[in-house]
C-alpha cells in the first residue's frame, strides 16, 4: 500500500483546516479548523511510524494529541473571554489593538 | 491487501467530505458533528497502520474529551443553533480557498516527488509495536523528560484556562 495514500489524505485535512483558520469568522470554528490540522499532522506522524517500523511516530501522537487538548482547554477560555468582552464569538470584532 | 485498500478509501472519502464539512457548515453544531466524523476516520486509519494504541487515545480524547468541549464552548457562545447562511465566514473565503488550494498543490507535488515509489509494507510483527506495551515502554524510558514536560504542561493549561475564564 503506497504511503502516499495516508500522506496525501493528510495534506489534504490540513488544506481544509488552513481554509477554515483563513474563512471563518466564529472563534469556536477556527479552534475546530485548528484541530482538523493537529490531526492531520497525527495521520503523518503514524504512517511514518509504520513505514519506519519504530515506535516513536506514536509517541509524538500522543504528544500533539496532548497538546491539542491542553490548545483546546485555553484556545475556550480565550474565547469565553471574547464573547463575555465584545458580547460576541466574532473573531472579526476583535480590533483593539487596530491603529 | 486489496481489502486494506477499499477500507482505506471508503474511510478517506468520508473524512475528506466530513473535513469540508467542517469549514463549510453554516451551523456551528453540524460543524462539530462533521469533526466527530473526521476524529472517527483518523482513528480507523490508525487501525489500519496498526497503531492500535493511539487509535484508542484518539477516540478518547478527542472524541471523548475535546468535541465535549467544544459542544461546551458553542452552549456558552450561545451561538445560533439555526442555519446562518454567511454569518459564520468572514469576506475572505475566496482568497482562502485560493490559498488552500495552491499549498494542497504543492503538498502533493512534492509528496508524489519524494515518495512516489515508496510502499508501506505490514508484517506481523508490527501489530507488537502499535500495542499499549511498546508505546508506554517507551513514552516510559527514551522519552520520559519529555513525557514530564507535557504533564507540566498540561497542570500549567488548566491552572491558565482556570484563570482565563473566572469571573472577578
Amino acid at each position: 500500500m503506497p504511503i502516499n495514500y495516508f500522506l496525501i489524505l493528510s495534506a489534504f485535512l490540513f488544506c481544509a483546516g488552513a481554509y477554515g483558520v483563513l474563512a471563518r469568522r466564529n472563534s469556536v470554528l477556527v479552534l475546530m479548523s485548528v484541530e482538523l490540522m493537529l490531526n492531520a499532522v497525527n495521520i503523518n506522524l503514524i504512517a511514518f511510524s509504520a513505514q519506519a517500523q519504530d515506535v516513536a511516530g506514536q509517541v509524538f501522537a500522543l504528544f500533539v494529541i496532548t497538546i491539542a487538548a491542553a490548545e483546546v482547554g485555553i484556545g475556550l477560555a480565550i474565547v469565553l473571554l471574547i464573547y463575555r468582552n465584545l458580547r460576541s464569538p466574532d473573531l472579526d470584532r476583535v480590533e483593539q489593538l487596530k491603529g | 491487501m486489496w481489502e486494506q485498500q477499499v477500507a482505506f478509501w471508503v474511510i478517506a472519502v468520508a473524512m475528506a467530505g466530513a473535513a469540508i464539512g467542517v469549514v463549510r457548515a453554516n451551523n456551528v453544531v453540524h460543524a462539530a458533528l462533521f469533526l466527530i466524523v473526521v476524529f472517527a476516520g483518523s482513528a480507523a486509519q490508525y487501525i489500519l497502520l496498526l497503531a492500535e494504541f493511539v487509535a484508542w487515545v484518539q477516540v478518547l480524547i478527542y472524541i471523548g474529551a475535546i468535541i465535549v468541549l467544544f459542544l461546551f464552548g458553542v452552549m456558552l457562545t450561545r451561538a445560533p443553533m439555526r442555519e446562518e447562511r454567511g454569518k459564520l465566514d468572514n469576506s475572505q473565503r475566496l482568497a482562502s480557498a485560493v490559498v488552500a488550494l495552491f499549498l494542497f498543490g504543492v503538498l502533493a507535488v512534492f509528496l508524489i516527488d519524494a515518495f512516489g515509489g515508496t510502499e508501506l509494507r505490514f508484517r506481523d510483527s508490527m501489530v507488537e509495536v502499535g500495542s499499549a506495551a511498546s508505546v508506554g515502554d517507551s513514552i516510559f524510558r527514551q522519552f520520559v523528560i519529555p513525557f514530564e514536560v507535557v504533564s507540566m504542561l498540561l497542570l500549567a493549561a488548566l491552572v491558565g484556562a482556570v484563570a482565563l475564564a473566572r469571573r472577578d
